[in-house]
């Protein structure tokens, strides 16, 4: 299988605070991988360092076989961010030129935008069934229509691989229900890698196939089936996420 | 028709043109700075365009000639003080814009001859623009917005959310550069028209009130230029009318039409509150 991304001893230091020791481990195409671990385990670390959005102490990130330093093909990773933490709460955006910040990561100098790129806008609109919310100003949507904007923002370059930084925080439990399943599907049928940072330990076992567990080093990095022999999961996991566990694999 | 008859006189046609053409500028890029809460870079350059503008009449040379690129180098200054020595931005544009004021008190104490073209300065005057003046307003107009026609994407995108404009590949450092090297060049500009002093009211005021409409991006865009254009005209006519000073009238025009705006919003949230 191809090496979507690969992480060889990387650290990560915050001043003096050592984030993330010497993690290694490789992301194959195909693979949908739930991160977990406890509460500033560097989960978000790991993921902001893979985007260079983090600068890195030690170690290496390689990302479909090339060192992220020269990896420019960026339209093939999609990122959601956790909710619109970042973003300017009075911007005049509207949904449809939000989503079109997707497709910046494939133009060449000067970027402009064509009739192409906005069918292929449309188009992640009606599928994620938001083309109602196209000419709304983000500012006014509520969270979980937020938050399918970002999705679509995220979409619409069609990437190779889909990372998600706890996608589910502002959702209902039907919208989160609908929001795995959509991203099951994108990854068993169109075959896109996902890496999802998730509290929702109980999702884990439900939809990926592979858990890697974190706490500032790697726990774990494998099948979530070896990971949850009754007995060993305390060490990870508060009671209640043991249970939910434990019954998904017995 | 009194109104058409202020037409005739030259001054007043070179103002118009070079007033519509920095206007616009303004209102362009204030949009992008209001948004990244970046707005009083405007009002710190301006004070470095105070030292600049001595500088240039201390040593016998044309103003804007030494203001431009010294305004700058200031904007630059700005960022790599914010982003090297540990210091907020608003204080980065403090350090740099006081720098700029001290300088060009110092140089206007030290000649003793040019004070009151300095103090001029302070306060603009957009009919006292000369040819060279508007041609030099028109080209560097004309040349901002053509830069900010090919990077609006990279510029709406740091603007909006600078994390993921990393992810995508945009190189934010970059952006700012140009970002503030394009409001140097456009508070140079913007200091004969309104002054000194007055200088950040172009870069702010039209844009917030276009805020109060906007319902996408590219449209605030365009109801700040035509509400920065409007200001701009209105307020030389007025000068011209009641003989007072033309950078204030503006800056006065475009705070009348964003107290209109709110206003217009209070109205129209009453009215759909009654009829709900």
């Amino acid at each position: 299988m191809k090496k979507i991304i690969e992480i060889k001893n990387l650290s990560v230091h915050y001043g003096q605070t050592e984030a993330l020791k010497d993690v290694s481990f490789a992301i194959e195409q195909g693979d949908f991988i739930g991160l977990a671990g406890p509460n500033g385990a560097g989960k978000t670390t790991l993921i902001k360092a893979i985007l260079g959005l983090l600068p890195i102490t030690k170690g290496k990130v390689e990302l479909f076989g090339q060192v992220k330093e020269k990896f420019s093909d960026w339209g093939k990773i999609g990122y959601l961010p956790q909710k619109f933490a970042t973003i300017n709460t009075l911007f005049p955006a509207t949904v449809n030129e939000v989503i079109m910040l997707g497709l910046l990561s494939q133009k060449k100098f000067p970027k402009r935008m064509t009739t192409g790129d906005q069918n292929k806008v449309n188009s992640i609109l009606k599928e994620l069934d938001i083309i109602g919310l196209k000419k709304r100003m983000v500012l006014e949507l509520s969270g979980g229509q937020q938050q399918r904007v970002l999705l679509a923002r995220a979409l619409v370059s069609n990437p190779e691989v889909l990372i998600f930084d706890e996608p589910s925080t502002a959702l209902d439990p039907k919208s989160r229900k609908d929001f795995f399943q959509y991203i099951q599907k994108l990854n068993q049928e169109k075959g896109v890698t996902i890496v999802l940072i998730t509290h929702d330990t109980g999702y884990i076992g439900n939809y990926a196939n592979k858990l890697l567990y974190i706490d500032r080093s790697l726990v774990f990095f494998g099948k979530i089936s070896e990971f949850c022999p009754p007995g060993k999961n305390h060490q990870y996991f508060e009671k209640s996420d043991e249970h939910i566990i434990w019954h998904q694999h017995n | 028709m009194e109104i058409f008859n202020i037409l005739s006189y030259s001054f007043i046609q070179r103002a118009f043109i070079a007033g519509s053409f920095v206007a616009v500028t303004c209102s362009v890029l204030g949009l992008f700075l209001v948004l990244r809460k970046m707005s009083l870079i405007g009002d710190g350059l301006s004070h470095v365009s105070f030292g600049a503008i001595a500088l240039g009449l201390f040593f016998g040379i044309y103003p804007f000639y030494v203001a431009i690129p010294i305004v700058m180098l200031a904007s630059l200054l700005i960022l790599k003080i914010s982003e090297k020595a540990k210091v907020y931005g608003d204080a980065a544009i403090g350090i740099v814009s006081v720098i700029g004021i001290a300088s060009g008190v110092i140089l206007a104490s030290v000649s003793k001859g040019f004070n009151v073209d300095l103090f001029s300065y302070l306060f603009g005057n957009i009919l006292a623009i000369s040819m060279i003046e508007v041609v030099l307003s028109v080209l560097l107009s004309v040349i901002v917005l053509t830069v900010v026609y090919f990077f609006y994407w990279d510029l709406f995108s740091i603007t909006y959310d600078e994390e993921y404009a990393k992810v995508i590949g945009i190189k934010p450092t970059i952006i700012n550069n140009v970002l503030t090297l394009l409001t140097a060049v456009t508070v140079v500009l913007s200091v004969k028209m309104v002054g000194i002093m007055l200088v950040s009211a172009l870069l702010i005021l039209p844009v917030v009130t276009a805020l109060q409409f906007g319902n996408s991006f590219n449209k605030t865009l365009i109801v700040g230029s035509i509400v920065s254009l409007f200001s701009v005209l209105l307020g030389i006519c007025f000068s011209f009318f009641l003989d007072i000073p033309t950078g204030a009238t503006i800056v006065m025009a475009n705070a009348l039409f964003f107290c209109l705006a709110l206003l217009y919003k209070k109205v129209a949230y009453v009215s759909k509150s009654v009829l709900l």
